[in-house]
């Protein structure tokens, strides 16, 4: 009852604008240099976190929320999702994850220009069903799909608290999706992805120089043209083998490179440190699903960590159930990573990653204010959020499943 | 376990008469599974059998018995393969392994009632599609356990997450997909050495858009949810018609027998008729004609509220019962209907959306259909990675019913996991629960299986250590993982 009460307290916050909120005696996972601040104070204004202590004095105009030592922590990363891009994902006319251009081989076309945060819609149900768990961002991946290309175009962060301009710009990333599942999306081998890879760059380095069948348009030389100089490439790759040409390749051409699965990661673990080059991962994947990932292991996050590689979690093409991610930090606990490690890589891991720590990711003054106050442990399967800030509003903590819940409650009672 | 007398009656007299009947082991302990019309005793008999394990005693744990009861500081006594004894201080017989559970949670083992493993194996390549045999909308003549793989390295680590029992169901490409297989999760070279003895068969069934997908795609039937019901209600039609032959067959059988015997009495030295000759088998309609029989369980992929209520009139169309329905997407909404007709819902936490049928999920699913008085709730996987933790899908569900109030305790949800699934295989009388003379299927977890760290450390089943985390085995149990660089399911 007593919860209960909080929140409805909470809900009228969520009326007042330009909030200034005092969360009280809270148990603050800063995932900062503080690490974890037992019965702390944490003052939002204007959207940003504006001090972080014990025994903060509120405001005139502050809402006052006692935290009574629950777990406050800065808003989850979602993961690589499709969130806002895809309502249902088995229907055309919602699902706008991926460029499907049906091109025959002789006539392979790349589409690098092609950007899927143009696709978001931030009042899809897909957005609040995410935020209500804490998600407060996610990273928008271009899917490779059948009839598409291996090169799946560009993505960007977005925030989850239903702005319209939602991008995180200094996010934005090109996605390139290599291994046996590209083999018919590259002339039916994975040598022809770095055969294909290698003729776009030059496309893009001397247009006059090549053929008649080039792969890419103007827009997309230009496109990839920003990624040559330092910008950040996501590599779906989950073979050791190809983690290694994929890491060299961005060398040899000065892009940042991302591994995203990296089902085996942690035999180039070491390699993977040395290069500075981070790891996104589903920590669930054990089981050797293809041949590119027959090294599957769930201490895979455990393993990286130890070495010195910075790991964020997701899931892959999995945008409905999102929330999910926060199990699979729990998994990679009980399999051996530190719980603070597996905190970060559902906070500040992604932000580092994607260039955004400077502004979320971590509970310290000057941060976005994306938070979480949790009824348990934030990494537990039994937890929920009780309450969600994004830019330091109260989300309101609906959304379409708690409406119908509601409704088939009442008739069952 | 609905059954027509009557029909009973016709497979013995046709098995007399058609077939001497084989005296296998399951058929002397299951004779009621004989199928209408008349199926051999069981062409693809288990070969399983308990390994001869040693007596153990599991001291000082929590036990969840399966039953709804926890028990602190109980000891589980295990002999001969069975649950011995359930209780506190139990004595050790001469020669027990004893372990020391203390701060240890206990449980029966995981029962995952929809399973894909074997025939959708790891890893997914096009030889191993061997799930949905999708030409046709209606192929109840197939049966999943030809197309399981026994070297799938997801059974290992499906043991390794506390599953000792498993349905492995043909996939929901069809109206009607065929037979399914229950399995004990233990290491074979051959599926009838994993075969669950004496369980019955199930019968996979699917609604909704993935069977007028696949067809509709082809500009075949069914392109529709109408055409849908049609083909399901064809397909009975066409199995009750069967039915019939086979019983005019036993009544001119019957007659003719009378007839003979009339005859030797009078000493009538008349050539004798021709014995009535037997309808043709239909391995389709043999199996409709079992489900309706009640000897094959029904288990129907379906999400949609309206279309389960549909469903259940379609099995009062044709007398047969429906064991549960699976996935259950909007089961929350006719909990009380599916409690009112007996019929489980098996579900998961909280998957919802990919397709336009599952876009009304909602996480309190599992508690809401286990509400109702009578109500049976499943937790299920349908995964090859949510079979490994299905202890934790329980555990999300069981705290979203308590967040809404519903104040359900582990005893309780525990049964979502075990005892209810058995009770829907038709294997309830032999594991699902901790009671004395039940197959000693047991997980001891390194703490409540309610939370995302909780780890299986040893699974018995049949009282054999089958999984001990703390000593894994030192080579993959799976073939195929044998001799790959570095891989292998790493506890």
């Amino acid at each position: 009852m007593r919860k209960l009460l909080a929140i409805a307290l909470l809900s009228c916050a969520t009326l007042a604008n330009a909030q200034t909120v005092l969360i009280r005696g809270a148990t603050v996972h800063t995932v900062g240099d503080q690490g974890v601040l037992n019965n702390t104070d944490v003052l939002v204004r204007d959207g940003k976190i504006a001090a972080v202590g014990s025994s903060l004095s509120a405001p005139a105009d502050a809402t006052t929320v006692d935290a009574k030592g629950r777990a406050l922590t800065p808003g989850l990363f979602g993961g690589l999702s499709a969130i806002g891009v895809e309502e249902v994902s088995l229907e055309p006319t919602t699902a706008d994850a991926g460029v499907i251009l049906n091109a025959p081989a002789f006539e392979m076309q790349w589409r690098p220009e092609f950007d899927v945060t143009a696709a978001y819609n931030p009042r899809s149900v897909l957005v609040p069903v995410a935020r209500v768990e804490g998600l407060t961002w996610t990273m928008l991946a271009p899917a490779s799909a059948e009839g598409g290309t291996f090169v799946a175009g560009q993505g960007a962060a977005v925030t989850l608290d239903g702005r319209y301009d939602a991008v995180l710009p200094s996010s934005r990333s090109l996605f390139i999706n290599l291994g046996g599942n590209a083999n018919a999306m590259s002339a039916g081998s994975r040598a022809g992805q770095w055969m294909l890879l290698d003729q776009a760059i030059r496309e893009t380095r001397a247009p006059s120089a090549q053929g008649e069948h080039m792969l890419l348009h103007p827009a997309g030389r230009e496109a990839l043209a920003k990624y040559l100089s330092g910008g950040r490439v996501v590599f779906g790759v989950a073979r050791a083998a190809e983690i290694r040409r994929a890491i060299a390749f961005a060398k040899r051409y000065g892009m940042k490179p991302v591994i995203a699965g990296g089902a085996e990661a942690w035999v180039v673990a070491d390699e993977l440190a040395r290069e500075k080059v981070p790891v996104l991962l589903d920590a669930l994947e054990n089981l050797p699903y293809s041949f590119d990932g027959i090294g599957a292991r769930l201490d895979n996050a455990a393993l990286l960590h130890r070495a010195g590689v910075r790991i964020a979690f997701t899931q892959f093409n999995e945008s409905h159930n999102a929330r999910k991610v926060r199990q699979l930090a729990g998994n990679a606990v009980a399999h051996g990573l530190p719980k603070d490690a597996a905190l970060a890589a559902l906070t500040v891991q992604p932000a580092e990653i994607f260039g955004l720590a400077g502004e979320r990711g971590r509970i310290a003054r000057g941060q976005v204010a994306d938070l979480v106050l949790w009824n348990g442990d934030p990494l537990e399967v039994t937890s929920s959020a009780d309450q969600v800030w994004i830019a330091g509003r109260a989300v309101e903590m609906r959304s379409r499943q708690t409406e119908l819940r509601e409704r088939y409650l009442k008739r069952l009672q | 376990m609905h059954k027509s007398r009557y029909l009973l009656c016709c497979a013995v007299l046709v098995g007399a008469c058609a077939n001497p009947p084989q005296q296998t082991n399951e058929q002397e302990t299951k004779a009621a599974f004989t199928a209408v019309p008349p199926e051999p005793a069981n062409p693809y008999p288990s070969t399983y059998h308990a390994s001869a394990a040693s007596a153990t005693l599991i001291r000082g744990a929590t036990v969840l018995t399966g039953k709804g009861t926890r028990l602190d500081n109980a000891d589980v006594l295990i002999a001969n393969g069975k649950i011995e004894a359930v209780g506190p201080s139990l004595n050790a017989p001469a020669g027990a392994r004893v372990i020391d559970a203390g701060g240890r949670w206990v449980t029966p083992g995981l029962i995952d009632v929809h399973s894909h493993l074997g025939v959708y194996p790891s890893p997914g390549v096009n030889a191993h599609s061997d799930g949905n045999e999708a030409t046709d909308p209606v192929t109840a003549n197939v049966w999943s356990e030809h197309g399981v793989w026994p070297q799938d390295p997801g059974f290992q680590t499906a043991l390794e997450g506390g599953i000792t029992s498993l349905q492995i169901l043909p996939g929901s490409a069809n109206l009607i997909g065929g037979r399914a297989v229950t399995l004990k999760n233990v290491p074979a070279t051959t599926y009838q050495a994993m075969k669950f003895p004496n369980a019955p068969q199930g019968l996979k069934m699917a609604c909704g858009e993935n069977p007028k997908r696949v067809y509709g795609g082809q500009a075949r039937a069914p392109s529709t949810r109408m055409g849908n019901v049609a083909g399901y209600r064809q397909a009975f039609a066409d199995a009750q018609d069967y039915r019939e032959q086979w019983r005019k067959y036993e009544r001119d059988v019957a007659e003719y027998q009378k007839k003979s015997a009339d005859k030797k009495d009078k000493k009538d030295s008349e050539e004798s008729d021709e014995p009535p000759v037997p309808p043709k088998r239909d391995l389709k309609l043999e199996t409709l004609a079992g489900a309706m029989n009640g000897d094959i369980r029904v288990h129907i992929h379906c999400y949609r509220s309206d279309e389960m209520a549909i469903m259940l009139d379609l099995s009062h169309e044709f007398g047969f019962k429906i064991s549960a329905f699976h996935h259950a997407i909007e089961a929350y909404k006719i909990a009380d209907l599916l409690a009112a007709n007996g019929v489980c819902g098996a579900e998961w936490a909280d998957w919802w959306g990919s397709k336009m049928e599952m876009f009304d999920g909602i996480q309190e699913n599992i508690a809401l259909t286990d509400l109702p008085k009578n109500g049976c709730a499943i937790v299920h996987s349908d995964s090859d990675e949510g079979i490994q933790r299905l202890n934790q899908e329980a555990a999300k569900a069981m705290s979203r019913g308590n967040r809404i109030g519903l104040n359900i305790a582990p005893e309780h949800a525990i049964r979502w996991l075990t005892a209810n699934p058995a009770r829907a295989l038709g294997i309830d009388q032999f594991t699902g629960t901790l009671e004395p003379g039940k197959m000693a299927d047991v997980v001891i977890w390194n703490g409540t299986p309610f939370s995302v760290y909780a780890l299986a450390e040893q699974v018995f089943v049949d009282g054999q250590l089958e999984f001990d985390r703390a000593n894994p085995a030192p080579q993959p149990r799976s073939d195929f993982l044998l001799g790959q660089p570095g891989a292998g399911a790493q506890p």
